[in-house]
């Protein structure tokens, strides 16, 4: 007896779901990025508002001063839904596990210099609250912003910065013994030179409107406080003195800051241009935001490289200054 | 002139590989078979990395397109950047 085998084509009746077909013009392959975000918005048979802001639908466009016709026109270019960015962030995660067993086996950690590691705790311990305060802001944007495309990266950055935080906890321990964690707690909380970027942080946790907080958190403060600290400070400044242990066991910061600034500049730059009334609106916050997080971390600068501090933070102010032309803002 | 071809696994991750090659070789076909994408082209055909990065949005190493690489014909000339298949030497 023979098994006549054969390849038979099924072609799907359609490619593929009738609310993504309806963004992307029409019953196209769709990549999964654009099956997990489109239309995924809840928006209609509420049948209750909230009872904590009756002024409001439970998902509301009016909670943002930003006037959009189409909310899920603030796509992310790197595509993130929920497998591609953990399968990202894990790919990272191994990369710093290895940096970590690399500082380890060769006690990296004992060659730096007792004021090395001191300068590096006194600056990075205090930021795990500043990363913190990254962490709820964008919590805060995920849950009052509207539309699947804005709020899903929200969320992902929002445990991003934890992340942050939780490698600079670790890095503490690495470096020092726990009472460090406590010191650098204190200083967030008591230290005169922390309390502008404190009350700049602890403010925004207050913004009630969703994209005024994404200017605030993700561009203003964000795109100055990463390349100063991580930037000047760890990589230049620390590795000429015998710390690049410590740009070794941060190294994710930087590199997720440089990957997230293309979904912060592409957020900003669509929703300014779609009219002028939005483009000054997120002008004016950037450029508001701008200077008080340049204010706030001025005696940050200060007290991790002395003189120079100024200058390192000029540079970062510079740079944002022109991210925000780039994005039709300035 | 003799066509090179290079074949994929239709999924999702070949997806963009195989639209950055349809974009950057205007004389490049697309054929589709059941789990399989075949992509025809005259004398040469090239993948470059930034087009795909383009589709992505992420930073892609040529190397990952063996993952789903089928098979292929013509000689290949890769580098970092880019990976052509012709039939030069």
């Amino acid at each position: 007896m023979t098994i006549d085998l054969q390849a038979r084509e099924i072609q799907p009746l359609r490619h593929t779901y009738a609310h993504v077909a309806q963004y992307i013009g029409g019953d196209k392959h769709a990549t999964r990025y654009q099956e997990a975000t489109l239309g995924a918005q809840p928006s209609a048979n509420f049948h209750y508002r909230p009872t904590w802001d009756p002024e409001h639908e439970i998902f509301d466009t009016g909670r943002s001063a930003v006037k959009l016709a189409d909310w899920y026109v603030l796509r992310d270019p790197r595509q993130f839904y929920y497998a591609s960015w953990t399968m990202t962030r894990a790919r990272q995660q191994d990369a710093m596990e290895s940096n970590y067993q690399f500082v380890e086996q060769r006690g990296l950690v004992g060659k730096m210099s007792d004021a090395v590691r001191a300068k590096a705790c006194d600056l990075l311990m205090p930021l795990r609250h500043a990363a913190w305060g990254g962490n709820m802001n964008n919590c805060s944007i995920a849950a009052y912003g509207y539309g699947t495309a804005f709020t899903a990266p929200a969320m992902f950055h929002a445990m991003d910065h934890l992340g942050t935080a939780q490698y600079l906890t670790r890095l503490g321990l690495a470096l020092d013994e726990p009472a460090v964690l406590e010191a650098g707690r204190q200083a967030w909380l008591d230290d005169p030179r922390w309390q502008v970027l404190r009350r700049y942080v602890e403010d925004t946790l207050v913004l009630s409107d969703p994209f005024e907080l994404f200017v605030a958190q993700n561009l203003a403060l964000d795109a100055q406080l990463y390349p100063l600290v991580y930037g000047s400070f760890v990589d230049d400044h620390l590795a000429m003195q015998g710390g690049t242990a410590v740009a070794m066991l941060t190294a994710f910061m930087p590199e997720w800051h440089d990957e997230s600034a293309k979904w912060v500049d592409a957020v900003v730059k669509t929703a300014a241009a779609e009219s002028d009334a939005n483009r000054s609106l997120i002008g004016g916050w950037a450029r508001a935001w701008a200077e008080r997080a340049q204010a706030a971390l001025a005696p940050v600068a200060e007290l991790a490289l002395g003189d120079a501090g100024q200058a390192a933070l000029a540079d970062a102010r510079g740079a944002l200054d022109t991210r925000l032309k780039k994005s039709g803002l300035a | 002139m003799s066509n090179v071809f290079i074949a994929f696994q239709a999924n999702e991750e070949s997806y963009p590989i195989v639209e950055a090659i349809l974009a950057d070789n205007p004389k490049a076909q697309a054929v589709h078979s059941p789990g399989l994408v075949k992509i025809d082209a005259p004398d040469s055909l090239t993948i470059r990395r930034e087009t795909i990065e383009g589709q992505t949005g992420r930073p892609f190493d040529l190397q990952q397109l063996h993952i789903n690489l089928v098979t292929l014909s013509g000689h290949i000339d890769e580098d970092d950047d880019q990976f052509t298949l012709s039939w030069k030497h």
